[in-house]
């Protein structure tokens, strides 16, 4: 029995498994989480919209919940529901947050301190920046599912799924699903870097649960519905005046440039764009961890050592932000990082660990596979827009690139719009070839500054379970 | 005659400039780049308003009227010749103080102390402070209008400066200064983390990092880093059009005694954000960035303009204003080392104050006559002499 | 139960429990914001990006793609 009381920051698959180790290892627990509904982007739902053939791994998540009802219920544990985190003062391992509808005013400060924290922040889609993508229409491969599964609809009545990475396959799949057809499924990785990333040491796919019967799912829907699933291919246009009318598809080299020649047009009112997935580290650095280095643009994530242990005294991690790996790596690095937390001594934790280093052997091959390659930045025209929020276009950015100035390149305003570069920082940093800081966000979420101002009194009292 | 000049912010360039355009060799050496510190994570305030007449910090007010009226001519100079470079983005928008009540008289009087040394300030009852700021609290009894008062994009600004004296024959060194070379009492250079730099002067503009840098090439200045918070919020159409500044003053001693202790700032900027900050901490607000600090400043701003209240913050920056323990920069010869000059201690008024600097720092390096007394704000005065 | 609110001055229907955005979309709408001219509706749908921005019941600055659409909500373009 611990007397600790751990924080955790994020209720997608490695919060809630945190939460439930912590738990487990008799901690109490305080869960915040931003969202309307526990369970993430991966178990987003709501409870009367969302088709049960989109969700995976449902149990799993039914099993969670439940438990920590019941934690609450028995008084240990306290779960904040559409919580913004703004600020986290990692030395006194104090959380400040706003609890409310979100973006609503009138929201509940709350603060809460505790002997160690749990990072769960997970990640957000990657769409790199191509001619038309700020059309009306086009919208990352994580819209796509989440309109489909939170809200039952699609944007489009044909949608063409275009990126790298598995994560399309049940974006295909979740369109169909919710009634509207996919015009192809485009993964710019070509067949050799995929078999390599994925045929090799087969013997590790033995430890991603369920992994082949999922590829199989996916590959019977496309084929189900004849959606074509071509490698080596990708957008390079979109078109339309005031919304996606159709897109331009070619053949991509190894480098993802694209060849000359294989350029045709296809049918389609929407497309879905996803790049991989940028791990949420804000509240990470805010707090001081140390960070993987990485060349500018490339996702960085948190380094944790055997045990999730941050470089900050009392902060652990898991999940997405310490590296790309899925609902079942995050399950078992969230496990082992709630029990952590909880004060379990670390030898009897080696079942936790072998299973949390099982899961992550099989995500790193998804990097191998499907990681980015340089010749995005061919796909872009100069006045093809990179930062959305304050419209700048890659030859803005190109021209503040060459200065020999850093506060040249913040001058074009790129990253300081409303979304303080969550969207196109990494692009910008990619093009600029230099980091630009954007991901330094002293405040973790947008505020009112009457709230702001609230935060001179002391903060109202906290209930168990919002 | 070469010229080091330490420190690529405002003050650096600006002494670069004026240096450069007086015939000297210039080398101007940052360790970050141009405007990296404290000159990119400013207002960009070019202030007469918040000077005070008092006695102990007369001669800075006195400064920043001689810097205001440079400003304009500087600013029109560099856009003329800018070409593709970046621009000012000099507005003389002016500045609004406000009083609430109960602190109308002491705005009064410290308006008169400046109007006395020259400053021009114009009181605005209620009727005229809703015609210049509509949506300012009706609460606020009193107002003093500031037309002088003016704003650069200090980033942009300190790159044009730098890019006119390059123009003009100077160099930059990315390079951080580790020490001094000496030929007896008299620096002959600079050593850095990419060589060895000779010179006839060196002129430290190293901001808050001037006593450390001071420190580094054999002397002592007594200017520390005073942490200062902008509040950035969401970009929306303009509803506020001026500088205003809510002004909190101690108690007014004598009549020309009053100084501004701490003042809200907000105000529009061009990309349709508003900024809200806080000037002249030199009492309180030690620890600006700190929860409670912030959440005050969010309060006066709100207090200022109540629509604020529902805006949305989106970032905070934090930049270091460098001070010295009397509140008058320093700008002169070191006292000890010869060929060693000073250009530092401007405690949130780097950007108005550059240009005046300059003018002072080619008086002293090249022996130009002085286009005005740089007495107060030598080296070797009292109140800098610290107990080493 | 199917809320309804108005956006824009037009009353628009939702499914019990979508968000703004999703009934908007629903409703045929691929926009319902601006920024430098040009029209922009949902893009990241998980509250990442802040394309889909509408003021409701008067408060700015609020997320379509996350918000609950309910009954009576008056739901208006952003003002820029």
């Amino acid at each position: 029995m611990s007397d600790r009381h751990v924080i955790v920051l994020g209720a997608g698959p490695a919060g809630l498994a945190a939460a439930s180790g912590a738990l487990a290892e008799g901690a109490r627990v305080t869960l915040l989480d931003d969202g309307d509904r526990l369970g993430g982007q991966y178990w987003r739902h709501h409870e009367r919209l969302t088709d049960p053939r989109l969700q995976h791994g449902w149990a799993a998540f039914l099993a969670l919940r439940d438990a920590l009802a019941a934690a609450c219920e028995s008084g240990r544990a306290t779960v904040l529901q559409r919580a913004a985190v703004w600020r986290i003062d990692g030395e006194a391992r104090r959380v400040h947050a706003l609890v409310g509808t979100a973006d609503a005013p009138g929201r509940r400060r709350v603060e809460i301190a505790g002997d160690a924290i749990v990072l769960a922040t997970g990640a957000h889609d990657r769409a790199l920046p191509l001619p038309g993508w700020t059309l009306p229409g086009v919208i990352t491969a994580g819209a796509a599912q989440a309109l489909a599964k939170r809200d039952g609809v699609v944007v489009g009545r044909r949608t063409l799924v275009a990126g790298a990475g598995p994560f399309l396959l049940p974006v295909a799949q979740s369109l169909a699903i919710a009634g509207g057809e996919v015009a192809a499924v485009l993964e710019a990785s070509r067949m050799p870097a995929l078999a390599a990333g994925w045929l090799a040491r087969p013997w590790e796919l033995l430890g991603a649960a369920g992994k082949a019967g999922e590829l199989a799912e996916y590959a019977a829907s496309l084929a189900r519905h004849r959606t074509p699933y071509r490698t080596g291919h990708g957008v390079v246009r979109i078109l339309g005046d005031r919304r996606v009318e159709g897109a331009v598809i070619a053949r991509l080299d190894a480098q993802w440039r694209p060849m000359a020649g294989t350029e045709r047009e296809v049918a389609c009112d929407a497309v879905a764009l996803g790049h991989g997935f940028m791990p949420r580290i804000d509240a990470a650095l805010q707090v001081g961890c140390a960070v993987t280095d990485a060349a500018p643009g490339a996702p960085r994530f948190v380094v944790v050592d055997a045990m999730q242990r941050t470089s900050v005294d009392g902060v652990l991690a898991a999940g997405e932000i310490t590296g790309i790996g899925g609902a079942d790596a995050a399950l078992a690095e969230g496990d082992l990082a709630g029990r952590t937390a909880a004060g379990a001594a670390e030898a009897s934790l080696r079942r936790a660990v072998r299973r949390r280093d099982a899961t992550d052997a099989f995500a790193r091959r998804l990097e191998d596979a499907h990681g980015m390659r340089d010749g995005w930045r061919t796909w872009l025209e100069d006045d093809t827009l990179v930062c959305r929020c304050e419209s700048v276009d890659a030859g803005t950015i190109a021209r503040a690139a060459g200065s020999a100035s850093r506060a040249m390149r913040l001058a074009t305003r790129a990253g300081l719009g409303a979304c303080q570069g969550r969207t196109c920082g990494a692009a910008v940093e990619a093009l600029c070839g230099e980091r630009l800081g954007l991901d330094r966000r002293p405040l973790l979420a947008p505020m009112r500054l009457s709230e702001l101002a609230d935060a001179r009194d002391a903060p109202g009292d906290l209930p168990s379970h919002v | 005659m070469r010229v080091v000049v330490v420190g690529a912010g405002v003050i650096g360039a600006a002494c670069a400039l004026r240096l450069a355009q007086a015939g000297a060799e210039v080398v101007l050496v940052d360790r970050s780049g141009i405007a990296a510190e404290t000159s990119s994570r400013c207002e960009g305030n070019v202030l007469v308003s918040d000077k005070s007449a008092a006695t102990s910090v007369r001669a800075e007010a006195e400064l920043a009227i001689v810097a205001n009226a440079m400003w304009r001519e500087l600013a029109a100079e560099l856009d003329a010749e800018r070409g593709d470079g970046p621009a000012t983005e000099y507005e003389a928008k002016g500045g609004i103080v406000v009083a609430f009540p109960g602190g109308a008289d002491a705005l009064l009087r410290f308006a008169e102390g400046q109007r006395a040394i020259g400053i021009r300030a114009e009181p605005l009852d209620r009727a005229a402070l809703a015609a210049l700021e509509p949506d300012l609290s009706p609460a606020v009894e009193l107002g003093v209008h500031y037309p002088d008062d003016a704003q650069v994009q200090p980033s942009l600004a300190t790159q044009s400066m730098a890019a006119a004296a390059l123009r003009r024959g100077a160099t930059v060194v990315r390079a951080e200064v580790t020490g001094a070379r000496m030929r007896g009492d008299r620096i002959v250079g600079v050593d850095t983390t990419t060589g060895p730099i000779d010179a006839d002067a060196v002129v430290v503009c190293a901001g808050p990092w001037s006593g450390e840098v001071a420190g580094r090439l054999g002397t002592h200045v007594d200017i520390r880093p005073r942490r200062g918070t902008i509040l950035v919020t969401t970009p929306m159409r303009q509803r506020i059009h001026h500088k205003v500044y809510d002004a909190d003053y101690v108690g007014a001693v004598g009549s020309g005694d009053a100084a501004l202790q701490t003042s809200t700032v907000v105000e529009s900027t061009p990309a349709g954000t508003v900024l809200i900050g806080s000037s002249r901490e030199r009492v309180g607000f030690d620890e600006t960035g700190t929860l409670p600090a912030l959440a005050e400043i969010a309060a006066k701003a709100t207090r200022l303009f109540p629509f604020l209240a529902d805006v949305q913050l989106l970032r905070t920056y934090a930049g270091f204003r460098p001070f010295a323990p009397d509140h008058l920069p320093v700008i002169g010869p070191d006292a000890r080392v010869e060929g060693l000059f000073h250009a530092s201690g401007h405690e949130g008024a780097g950007i108005g104050l550059a240009p005046a600097t300059a003018a002072l720092i080619v008086h002293h390096v090249l022996g130009t006559d002085a286009p005005f007394d740089p007495a107060p704000f030598l080296h070797s005065r009292p109140g800098l002499q610290v107990a080493a | 139960m199917s809320p309804a609110f108005e956006f824009d001055g037009r009353e628009v229907e939702a499914r019990d429990g979508q968000t703004i955005a999703g009934a908007l979309i629903a409703s045929g709408r691929a926009s319902w914001r601006t920024a430098a001219g040009a029209e922009r509706g949902v893009f990241c749908g998980i509250g990442i990006c802040q394309d889909c921005i509408v003021t409701v019941n008067g408060a700015a600055g609020v997320r379509a793609c996350l918000r609950t659409a309910c009954e009576g909500d008056v739901v208006t373009p952003e003002e820029r």
